[in-house]
């Protein structure tokens, strides 16, 4: 039944570097708790490692069956994901002034980072048949942007800013690897440039404050500004050598509110230095180049797309989460993949590895 | 043929991956780039910041809101308190420092060392409070010795103050510290622990406006914590002020003719549903919440017998005894069942099915009429009306006229009362209602339930023609720079809730009744007559039955406890009414001679300050 070729082409450099990835993320997680102030937060842990085996039990789900399936699915997992949206709208639970979470028996869910690799699917289906060397035209991008908006205004009302803009940029980049016909891009510009300042006349006070203090985080200094200078000094203090495993002082000192999830990466900078932020900035590197190639060697259309999809995504979040830590992006929401604590998360993570392992073991496969 | 050479292949799509790969490669590069700054170019600098951890967040706390009266006199404000704290990590060494700092504020060193002992779980970078208000003595002596004092820093933190002790406080409510369950339930986004909130009266009720916005400072500070560098200020916003609707002089007058007895007092202006006084006592001293106090004094507070911490005139809930006997008349008349000549005969008794109902007036008011009956507070009259019109019918009329639901006065825990109808005792009894119970509830006894604050509400309707204005306790809300702040949800704008079921008519009649009862001999309020002034009332005299006595309480406290509460409702003038007024005595036994005489000194000094 099972194929043994399957066995032959299985991707072991991907599954090497998630395993590497999954180590040091469950060690650096452990200075980011252990150190700080004493309470519950020690037991994240556990929960961590409880969310990685699970996390490969869901990699393994999503290299079984072929990845041709997904074509089949798309609109099927796509409408799950947003009823599961829809479903935060009306019972998630409150935490920290968004309702991003939905309680199921012992475990809470996010169904945000759930969408990003609906969308992706949705999007490769719908691209597979109407990519085309001219590029994409108006017409044909209304579809593609209902697919990303009614999953955009649902996660920006939660509000959870971070994945809605990041949601976006996979979507837009997506697109654009698709390639975008010249005529379409001249006038999208066109439209922007018009629309935006309207908006923007349109938007109330606050809410243009937030987009400000947003893009500046300087303009709060009591908040964001506050934590990107923490985060700065966090990450600029570990020199060249680090201060060493659980020794960073401002780890220590808890002064980043979100050190074991958003800012986890300064923990890292500040323990292990230049020379071990940039070994696992080389990781990273590999990790996209491998998903990257992936899509360079799958034969169909779809594949390639969603593999290129899939790697943009977790590229984004590397990039969006590294840059924020370091003062170089907005103080977004965004996890660091395999590193920052939550299940949703490293649930979402494995999947797209997953993903990706399905499409590099089947790429000789023909029907 | 066209067509196919269009479509996307694989090399196609291979060329596109290339591009990909190139960018993805610069952004990795711009990332190692910054790292490379952060880490070994600026490595020193930032190491050296991180060492003394250098950068810290100073909080600025907003000035509360001011609580004035309707007159613009002052109720509550801030004054500086000199709050002082103790950074462990700058501190060294931190006996000796303490040391030294007990002999300025005058506490032995060994009770400041078992307080920083007892917390263990204290940050050393962190400033930890050693002492709240310290004086403005102790504030020079440790200011002038600074530099002796490493680590030792003094907050000034305005402190809520209540100027006039124990008077409104149920109305303006208190601060107190939020409590950890209060920081987590998420509705106090912008406190911390430590902060003060408003716990209860206007203080809660409209805390949002009165806290104002906390700003901050990012500071740099050198080895032994002091600061060498402001590096940004945001700064705090004031909170609003609020304008009450209540008269300072009237509400003190009201807490002092309560005084010595448990009950409450309320005045509203029926023109406007503006509340002029609301007291309750025994009162309580708003300070010593802000102040903090020891457990003992907490349980004094609470497990006194009287409920110094209950809102009666808001919270408390008493059968509303011949006060109902408004709510009877008005069915009565509006239900045709009786008119202004119609007249029963009361004998002093009356008997029904196998009962003997008692009239007060043992010899009885021989034939009396709708008017008489309620000067005089008949209730042989009011049974045989009651037993005309059944207990739906009254209970209609009750909740009609605003009973048995919240008058919707801003203040939490607002009691509702009980209308009882037939369908509502089989259900919480499962017994069928029986037909001598609905005279009970038509001379306002049995399981009838009303809050003082009803009772005025129903009073200023029949006062000024019908209408049922919602109680207002805010006249106007203002910016600290005095700009009027407008929301409908501040309930500040006169808004009616409802209008009596009655014809003017009706009301004409029932008002005669009310100004007789003070006005004629043999009105049960002939005492509350002044020269002058006209004033209408109805008294009240409610049966205590059923409350449980402890088993310790001796035989004075229990005869105490079984003795009727004194209800009185009053408005005046009578022809233009300017107040009205519901004053209730807890045990206070009978309406006319306890209750009727404080309604009506409260009326007097309310329009005699008119006059002038």
């Amino acid at each position: 039944m099972f194929d043994r070729r399957l066995v032959h082409y299985f991707d072991w450099g991907l599954l090497g570097l998630t395993i590497i990835f999954g180590f040091v993320g469950i060690l650096i997680l452990y200075s980011a708790v252990m150190a700080g102030t004493p309470g519950p937060q020690k037991m994240l842990c556990i929960k961590q490692l409880v969310w990685y085996f699970i996390g490969l039990v869901a990699m393994v789900i999503s290299f079984l069956f072929n990845y041709k399936m997904l074509e089949r699915w798309a609109h099927a997992i796509y409408a799950i994901c947003i009823m599961l949206l829809i479903a935060v709208l009306f019972f998630g639970s409150y935490a920290g002034g968004a309702k991003r979470w939905l309680i199921l028996g012992p475990v809470s869910i996010q169904p945000s980072e759930m969408v990003k690799i609906a969308v992706i699917i949705i999007l490769a289906r719908y691209y597979s048949k109407h990519a085309n060397i001219g590029g994409l035209t108006l017409r044909e991008l209304i579809t593609p942007l209902i697919f990303t908006l009614i999953p955009f205004v649902l996660i920006v009302n939660q509000p959870d800013l971070g994945t809605a803009i990041l949601l976006i940029l996979i979507a837009g980049s997506m697109t654009v690897f698709v390639k975008i016909e010249k005529r379409s891009y001249i006038y999208i510009t066109a439209f922007c440039s018009i629309s935006i300042p309207v908006i923007w006349f349109l938007l109330k006070e606050y809410q243009k404050q937030r987009i400000l203090t947003f893009l500046n985080p300087d303009r709060d200094p009591l908040g964001a500004g506050y934590h990107i200078i923490q985060s700065k000094i966090a990450v600029g203090s570990g020199m060249i050598f680090g201060k060493g495993f659980l020794q960073g002082t401002q780890n220590i000192l808890a002064f980043l509110p979100e050190q074991h999830t958003d800012f986890i990466f300064s923990v890292l900078a500040e323990e292990w230095g230049f020379i071990g932020s940039l070994i696992a900035l080389l990781f990273f590197l590999l990790l996209v180049v491998r998903g990257l190639t992936i899509a360079y060697g799958c034969r169909d259309t779809f594949g390639t797309i969603l593999a290129g999809g899939i790697t943009i995504l977790i590229f984004w979040q590397i990039v969006i989460n590294i840059g924020m830590v370091m003062g170089l992006m907005p103080v977004v929401g965004v996890p660091l993949p395999f590193i920052s604590y939550g299940g949703s998360s490293i649930i979402t993570v494995m999947i797209c590895i997953g993903i990706l392992m399905n499409i590099s073991m089947r790429r000789f496969l023909i029907e | 043929m066209g067509e196919y050479l269009k479509t996307a292949d694989s090399d196609w799509f291979k060329q596109r991956l290339i591009v990909v790969m190139y960018c993805v490669i610069a952004a990795f590069v711009v990332l190692i780039c910054r790292l490379f700054y952060l880490q070994v170019i600026e490595g020193e600098e930032f190491r050296r910041l991180s060492e003394n951890n250098c950068i810290r967040l100073q909080s600025i706390d907003p000035q509360r809101g001011l609580i004035y009266d309707r007159n613009r006199v002052l109720l509550v404000d801030n004054r500086p308190s000199f709050d002082l704290s103790i950074i462990l990590k700058d501190a060294k060494p931190v006996d000796d420092t303490v040391e030294k700092l007990s002999g300025y504020i005058k506490v032995p060193a060994d009770v400041l060392m078992s307080k920083i002992k007892k917390c263990k779980g204290i940050s050393i970078y962190k400033p930890f409070l050693l002492k709240r208000d310290i004086g403005r003595d102790a504030l020079a002596a440790i200011e002038a010795h600074k530099y002796d004092l490493p680590g030792i820093k003094i907050n000034v933190r305005p402190r809520r103050h209540y100027i006039n002790r124990q008077i409104a406080a149920h109305l303006i409510g208190y601060l107190s510290k939020i409590s950890s369950d209060e920081l987590k339930s998420g509705k106090y986004p912008a406190c911390r622990s430590g902060d003060f909130i408003g716990k209860f009266g206007v203080e809660k009720a409209y805390g949002a406006y009165l806290r104002g916005k906390r700003g901050g400072r990012q500071v740099e500070v050198n080895a032994t914590g002091q600061v060498v560098r402001i590096l940004r200020t945001v700064d705090a916003w004031p909170g609003h002020n609020i304008y009450l609707t209540i008269d300072l002089k009237l509400q003190q007058k009201a807490e002092k003719l309560l005084e010595g007895v448990a009950g409450a007092i309320a005045a509203i202006d029926p023109a406007t549903g503006e509340i002029l006084a609301l007291a309750s006592s025994p009162s309580f001293d708003q300070n010593s919440f802000v102040n903090g106090m020891s457990h003992k004094q907490w349980h004094a507070l609470v497990s006194n017998r009287f409920r110094p911490m209950e809102n009666k005139a808001v919270q408390g809930e008493y059968p509303p005894a011949s006060i109902y006997k408004i709510v009877t008349a008005i069915a009565g008349l509006e239900e045709g069942i009786i008119n202004n000549n119609t007249t029963f005969y009361c004998s002093g008794h009356y008997k029904f099915g196998d009962r003997d109902f008692r009239c007060w007036k043992k010899r009885g008011h021989g034939n009396v009429d709708v008017v008489r009956a309620l000067a005089e507070s008949c209730d042989v009259f009011f049974y045989q009306l009651g037993q005309k019109l059944g207990i739906d019918r009254l209970a209609w009329y009750a909740k009609a006229c605003g009973l048995g639901a919240p008058a919707g006065i801003k203040l939490d825990q607002e009691a509702s009362g009980l209308i009882p109808t037939a369908a509502w005792k089989k259900r919480r009894t499962g017994i069928a209602w029986l037909q001598g119970e609905t005279l009970s509830v038509a001379i306002g006894q049995g399981y009838n339930l009303v809050s003082p604050l009803q009772m005025l509400v129903l009073t200023s309707a029949v006062a000024n023609g019908g209408i049922r204005y919602k109680p207002l306790i805010l006249k106007t809300i203002e910016t600290s720079e005095g700009k009027i702040i407008s929301d409908d949800s501040l309930h500040t704008k006169r808004k009616i809730t409802g209008k009596l079921p009655a014809s003017r008519q009706t009301l004409e009649i029932v008002k005669k009744g009310l100004w007789q009862a003070v006005n004629v001999r043999k009105g049960t309020a002939r005492i509350a007559r002044i020269d002058g002034i006209a004033i209408s009332g109805k008294t009240g005299t409610a049966q205590v039955v059923g409350r449980q006595q402890d088993e310790d309480s001796d035989e004075e406290d229990r005869a105490f406890h079984l003795k009727p509460h004194a209800w009185f409702v009053a408005f005046a003038p009578s022809d233009d009414p300017k107040i009205a007024v519901v004053v209730i005595v807890e045990h206070g036994e009978h309406g006319s001679t306890t209750a009727a005489p404080i309604a009506r000194e409260l009326i007097r000094t309310y329009l005699g300050k008119l006059e002038t």
